[in-house]
This record gives structure tokens, C-alpha cells and sequence, in this order.
């Protein structure tokens, strides 16, 4: 209990104290116990978040043409198709132009998971994991824990439905939530540093046979909470994903160790 | 390390099985000739194979995110296979090969796949078709089992990709194919959950709260409420064989299917290959499941597909029709013949009377009167009162014109509007009618008791529409059509009861 304590003063301590450090454009997520959908019996119940930096917004089309002119070994006509498919920027007009139709403060997509981390090293930043991106995006623009507020959710189901609209707009359009970050739903799906991984709580493929590809009725077979549908479709989209996959509604926002 | 140890040994196995499996499959075979399916849309379904040899089959199909018309005014987001709700049908024959490509189209929201309960093998393809937004997968199968199978996207959380719309059905023919009809229709049913009520307008988007209640809000046929009605209709001729593939979506209920006026001769339950029952009233189609039934179309008319669960049919959607031109066959239906006065089962048990509920019969006969049980009476007198007065004040209504336009409230101005002056291209006007000054009295008697039907001309501006026969005794009709008469056209033609009686009696002799 007492080694508890301190673990826990210790924390807040490191958090106070981080609090003048954290960059503008992010946002300190103070972590917390996350339960994923899929547990097995070698696996923990719970996976614990340490606290952690996330950027306030997706990452626009205006700052990934930055990081492809500094970078020109990602720009559309040159990037490696084992590490981005042929739709990768593919709505762009050119290598190094945006384009008139799109919006530049758009969220970037049809974008690879190699090229969103490869942006986000040039950052200096990572991309945050499945559990770090899930706690924060819990969060509805009251309380931390939105996920047990149905209509939240059914808002999430509403955008969910529906197909991906031609042109997306900005970044900051959609809801501001508790913690201050934009848009961790109803503007793009975002990838995360393990997607791969997204069926098991920890670092490996777990062994007891889940199975990966969640059809049918399986889906709920070994899920924590299986009326959480919202949940199920961003598991079932993670894993319908290769990292060499764009998709026309798939961007990406960072995060950062505390330090 | 370890980890990847195993993975590469797992890989190995599934290559070394899957060589294994492909040479065994074409030991000894020719080289399949190579066809492309032809899908169809809803009712309609692809034609026959007409082959008596296997082939590879390549099936294409695209998944479509899309906004449509679940009801007039009502919209939804659809998940379809094809474009469509339901799903586009896939006829193949027993032994094909098939090579099926899923289309995920890049505007899709979310990933889809296709379990074709056709297939033998995990998942029905389900595995091997997950496709994320803008990619394809192709996955191949042997047809083994011949049979009318249901598919649908198998993607978590399933419930919510069939409730969108995501299903259609396979036929396998039979090796020695199906026998010839005239008419095959393709018919599938669903449920949909939306939040607002059935017919509320607007967009409609899906409740998860009923769905897991299993209390849709639309149970229809072919992907929206009307998709088989007016112009839509099956069509068919007397004489001809028809043959309905059904299917059940689902994604919870299951179907009472039945058609209205007409005896299945042969059903495939459960969309087996062999008629297990003939002369059908009603067959159940299991959500996920299939049935195939066959008729012979014997007499012209409309014949109504419903869900047998009947307030499926009335009040969520689950109607279609099939319009059947030809002639009449009175030999096998007459269609009314007669109607008349009816007073009360046999003459000789008298009246009811009103304050017992009983006939006022002879004691001998007593046995067979119906008695009402003597506990469990209801209190009638505060109703009983109040028809009293209404009766009363009936009966005491000497003023034929205020009682004409009483029954002209409650009987005709639903259609005729209050005013008389009727709806535009749709009800002709009453009031200041033309039609009305140029017929005589006992053609619009006739029209009223006997009803209308075709094309008219009234002031000018033709009608084609059908009025019903109104149930009306002598002395209603008589005061309404008097208070047409005098108040709505300026005549001075009144109807008395004995012209309607004198009326009445003329049709009873012709009717015979």
C-alpha cells in the first residue's frame, strides 16, 4: 500500500512538474487503467498507461507536405510500395502540391503507417499505441470516461455508419474533449503504433488461438464488452490493416514520452 | 525469437498443405473452362447455367457504402454488396470452382468481408475476404453442396454489417440442374432499426438499443418499404410456373412466408435441393437461411407476399405483390357473385335481444344457441348507454339532409374531402359534378353501392382510380345521396329508400 503511495505521489510529481515542458500543439493524457476489448488467459485484464503527450490535432495535409519536401524519399512518386500501397498521397495533385480541392488544413490520409511514423520520428515524436490512444479518445468533452455515456457513443456509431465523404474538413471541426484534444472521432479513423496487436493486451500475438480476423459471431468470443460496438469497429479496422495500407479516411496524430 | 520460430513453422505447414491440396484437386481434371458470373440485382436472378460440366466460376463484387430510400421520405445509410440491398444473386452449378474477388470500395468507412454459407471452410471465406477501405481480396471455393445459401459480411461487431444491409444469396444448382418454370424471382427479406419510428421522415440513422431488442421498426422485402409494388410488382401470366427464391437476412427474425391467394405446390425447405413438402400455405425462412417454393399460377388477379407475422406486414413494411394478367377462371374463383341482407343465423331463433344477448328463441332450440359465459360478463351499461343515445338520436333525425351529411362525413369525405370538391388527379370532385348532372339516379346509386372503377371524366379533368362499394343501408344511402343531390350540386333530384331498395333488388336479379 505505502509503495503504492509513493508510486502514486511520484507520478503526480513527475506530472506537475512536466506540466510547463508540454508543447503547444499537445496535450498531457494523464494515463490511467486501460481494459482492451480482447483479453486472453496469458494476458492481463488491464494494461496500465503511463501518462503521455498527444497532439491536440491530426496531422494536416499542410504539415506532412513539410515533412515530404525535408524528406523527399516519401513524396508519392519515389515512396517504396512495400512501405506505402499506390493510393498513398494519391489525392494530392503532385509530389509537393496539395492541390487546389484539398484542404490543407485537412487531416493528411491515405497515408501508411511506415510513413506516419517515419513522421513522426522527423518529429521527434511516436505514434501513440492502441491503449494510449484508446484512454484518451474514452474521454467525451465532459469526462474521462465518455465511453459510458450512450449518447457519446451513439454519436460515434452515427459517424461510424456512414461513408467517408469526399472532401474532409479541417482539423478542429468536429468536438474538443475533456483532456483538449480535437477530433479523436468523427473526422478520420487514426493508426496506432501496435494496430497489429490489436486483438491482445500485450507485446505478442498471444497464443491461445483469438482470432485475428473477428467474423462472425467469433467477434464477441473473448471480448470485455461486447456491446461496446464502437470499439469492435476500431478493432475490426485495425486489423483489416497491413502497414503498407492507405485508406481514404486513415490519418494519424502523435504522441511523445513524457521525458 | 522464439515467436517467430513458430510463425515459421506454422507458415511452412499451411504452404506445404496448400500444395498438397492443389495437386489432389487437379489430379485428373481437365482444365476448367473459365466463366464470369453474371450477378443480378433484386427480384431478378441470373438465368440458368445450362451446363452439364463443371467451370470456374470468377465472380466479381464491389462493397458499397451508400445513402438510400428505406420508405418514402426515409433514408438510411446501406452497407450493400453490389450497390443494392439485398445483395446481387450469384447463380453457379454443383462442382464449379469459383474465384471470387471482394471489392472494398475506397469510400467505404470500414473494412467488410463475405461469409458465403455455400462454402466449406472456416469462416465461409469470411477470413480470406477481410478487406479494409479500397482494397480487394480473392479467395477460391469448390461448390460441394448443391443448394439456395444466404451470404453476408461477417465483419465484427456481424450484427451491425447485416443490419445495414449486407446479405444476398447463392444458388448452387443441382449437378442435373432445376426443372424449367417460366417465372424465377428473387425475394429477400429484413429487418432494419432506426431511431425514429416506422415512416418518420428524414434520415434515419440505426439504434443499436433495438436492434439488441430484437424490435425493428422495418420488416421488409427487398431492401426498402414498396420495392415490389405498383410498377414494381412481380409480373406473371395465368398459366405460368413461378419460382421464388427466398431469403431471410435477418439479421433476428424469422419469416412466416406466405403469399396471399396462392398454394406453394412444391417447397425446398430451408433451401434444400429436394421438394420435401407440397401444397404449402406458409413456410418458415430462418434469418440466415433460405427457402425455395413453386406455383402454378391459376387465375388473374394481385397476389400479396407478406411475412405471416402479420403486423410485419401491416404496420412495418413486409409486403410485395405479384401482378397476374390473363383470364378469369370462375370455374376455380368467382370472385362475388351476390351480395345481401343477412338477419341472424336461421330465421326461427328470432332476433338478438339487445338486453340479454341472446336470441329470443324457443325453448327446444335452446341448445343450440350461442350463450355468452355467465361470469366474466363485462359491465356494458355505460357503453350500451351511449349507443342508446346515438341511436336515438338516429331515429329521432327526421331532417333527411342533416343525416345525409352525417353520412357523408363519416363515409366519403376521407376521399371527397369535406367540401365535396375531392383531391386534385386523384378524387373527383362531388360538389358541382358534371359526372353527377349526367347520370341518372341508378347509375350514381350504382356507383355508390356498387362502387366505380377505370377512368372518368368529371368537370373536365379525368380520374382513374377505384371506389370501393360502400356498405350503406337503404336509408343512409338515400339521405346522402339526397344531400349530394340538393345541397352540394343544386338539384332538386331527391332518393328515396324504395329507389334504393327498388335499385337493389334490380342487381340481386341480374346478379344471379
Amino acid at each position: 500500500m505505502l509503495k503504492l503511495l509513493i508510486m502514486l505521489t511520484f507520478t503526480a510529481l513527475t506530472v506537475f512538474g512536466q506540466k510547463n515542458t508540454v508543447p503547444k500543439e499537445m496535450i498531457l493524457v494523464n494515463g490511467g487503467i486501460y481494459t482492451p476489448l480482447y483479453v486472453n488467459d496469458t494476458t492481463s485484464q488491464n494494461v496500465e498507461v503511463k501518462p503521455f503527450l498527444l497532439d491536440k490535432y491530426a496531422v494536416t495535409n499542410r504539415d506532412f507536405l513539410e515533412f515530404v519536401k525535408a524528406v523527399p524519399k516519401w513524396k508519392r512518386s519515389s515512396v517504396n510500395k512495400l512501405f506505402a500501397d499506390e493510393n498513398y498521397l494519391s489525392f494530392w495533385k503532385a509530389d509537393f502540391e496539395i492541390g487546389e480541392n484539398v484542404n490543407p488544413n485537412a487531416p493528411v490520409v491515405n497515408v501508411s503507417w511506415f510513413a506516419a511514423k517515419a513522421y513522426a520520428e522527423w518529429k521527434g515524436k511516436r505514434l501513440p499505441t492502441v491503449a494510449e490512444w484508446e484512454i484518451a479518445a474514452q474521454a467525451d468533452s465532459k469526462s474521462k470516461e465518455g465511453y459510458m455515456n450512450q449518447e457519446f457513443v451513439n454519436l460515434i456509431l452515427k459517424w461510424y455508419s456512414v461513408p467517408s465523404s469526399k472532401n474532409l474538413p479541417e482539423v478542429g471541426s468536429t468536438y474538443k474533449n475533456y483532456y483538449g484534444l480535437y477530433d479523436m472521432h468523427g473526422l478520420i479513423w487514426e493508426w496506432t503504433s501496435d494496430f497489429f496487436n490489436a486483438l491482445v493486451s500485450g507485446e505478442s500475438r498471444g497464443d491461445n488461438g483469438i482470432n485475428r480476423n473477428l467474423f462472425c459471431g467469433n467477434g464477441s468470443v473473448g471480448a470485455t464488452d461486447y456491446k461496446n460496438y464502437p470499439a469492435f469497429m476500431r478493432f475490426a479496422l485495425r486489423s483489416s490493416l497491413k502497414a503498407n495500407y492507405t485508406t481514404a479516411n486513415l490519418g494519424f496524430r502523435c504522441a511523445r514520452d513524457i521525458k | 525469437m522464439k515467436k517467430y520460430i513458430n510463425q515459421l513453422v506454422i507458415i511452412s505447414f499451411a504452404a506445404s498443405f496448400i500444395f498438397f491440396s492443389s495437386c489432389t484437386e487437379h489430379e485428373g481434371e481437365e482444365k476448367l473452362p473459365v466463366i464470369h458470373a453474371k450477378l443480378t440485382h433484386a427480384p431478378n436472378v441470373p438465368p440458368p447455367t445450362g451446363r452439364d460440366y463443371p467451370a470456374k466460376v470468377v465472380v466479381d463484387m464491389e462493397v458499397v457504402e451508400l445513402v438510400g430510400k428505406l420508405a418514402d421520405g426515409v433514408e438510411y445509410t446501406f452497407w450493400t454488396f453490389g450497390g443494392k440491398v439485398p445483395g446481387e444473386f450469384i447463380r453457379i452449378r454443383e462442382g464449379d470452382e469459383v474465384e471470387f474477388h471482394l471489392h472494398n470500395h475506397p469510400s467505404s468507412k470500414l473494412p467488410h468481408n463475405i461469409d458465403l454459407h455455400a462454402v466449406t471452410g472456416p469462416g465461409g471465406g469470411a477470413e480470406a475476404s477481410f478487406t479494409t477501405p479500397g482494397h480487394s481480396s480473392t479467395f477460391n471455393f469448390k461448390a460441394l453442396n448443391p443448394g439456395l445459401y444466404v451470404y453476408h459480411c461477417a465483419t465484427a461487431p456481424v450484427g451491425l454489417h447485416i443490419a445495414n444491409g449486407m446479405y444476398g444469396l447463392i444458388l448452387v444448382e443441382p449437378k442435373e440442374g432445376l426443372s424449367k418454370v417460366d417465372r424465377e424471382y428473387y425475394v429477400m427479406q429484413s429487418e432494419f432499426y432506426t431511431e425514429g419510428s416506422y415512416g418518420e421522415e428524414g434520415y434515419q440513422p440505426f439504434s443499436m438499443e433495438k436492434a439488441l431488442d430484437e424490435n425493428p421498426d422495418y420488416v421488409v422485402f427487398n431492401g426498402s418499404v414498396g420495392s415490389m409494388v405498383g410498377d414494381k410488382a412481380l409480373k406473371a401470366g395465368v398459366g405460368e410456373t413461378v419460382r421464388l427464391y427466398i431469403g431471410n437476412g435477418g439479421p433476428n427474425l424469422v419469416s412466416s412466408f406466405h403469399v396471399i391467394g396462392e398454394i406453394f405446390d412444391h417447397v425446398y425447405t430451408e433451401g434444400g435441393t429436394a421438394v420435401k413438402q407440397k401444397n404449402v400455405q406458409t413456410t418458415l425462412v430462418p434469418a440466415g437461411g433460405s427457402a425455395i417454393v413453386e406455383f402454378k399460377i391459376d387465375v388473374p388477379g394481385e397476389f400479396i407476399l407478406v411475412d405471416h407475422s402479420i403486423f410485419r406486414a401491416f404496420n412495418k413494411g413486409a409486403i410485395g405483390k405479384i401482378a397476374v394478367g390473363g383470364n378469369e377462371n370462375e370455374s376455380i374463383y368467382s370472385g362475388k357473385v351476390k351480395e345481401e341482407v343477412y338477419t341472424g343465423k336461421k330465421e326461427s331463433l328470432g332476433a338478438i335481444n339487445p338486453s340479454t344477448g341472446r336470441y329470443n328463441s324457443n325453448a327446444e332450440e335452446e341448445k343450440y344457441v350461442p350463450q355468452f359465459a355467465e361470469s366474466n360478463q363485462v359491465d356494458y351499461s355505460e357503453l350500451s348507454k351511449s349507443a342508446q343515445a346515438s341511436r336515438k338520436k338516429e331515429e329521432g333525425n327526421t331532417d333527411i339532409l342533416s343525416f345525409g351529411k352525417q353520412v357523408y362525413t363519416t363515409t366519403c369525405s376521407a376521399c371527397h374531402q369535406a367540401d365535396g370538391n375531392g383531391l386534385p388527379n386523384v378524387f373527383p370532385p362531388i360538389k358541382n359534378s358534371d359526372w353527377i348532372a349526367k347520370k341518372n339516379k341508378e347509375e350514381v346509386i350504382d356507383a355508390v353501392a356498387g362502387g366505380l372503377n377505370g377512368k372518368i371524366t368529371v368537370n373536365g379533368k379525368s380520374y382513374n382510380n377505384i371506389m370501393p362499394p360502400q356498405n350503406l343501408n337503404d336509408k343512409q344511402l338515400a339521405a346522402v345521396l339526397t344531400y349530394v343531390y340538393k345541397e352540394m350540386n343544386k338539384s332538386s333530384k331527391t332518393v328515396s329508400e324504395e329507389e334504393v331498395k327498388k335499385y337493389r333488388n334490380s342487381k340481386s336479379i341480374t346478379g344471379n
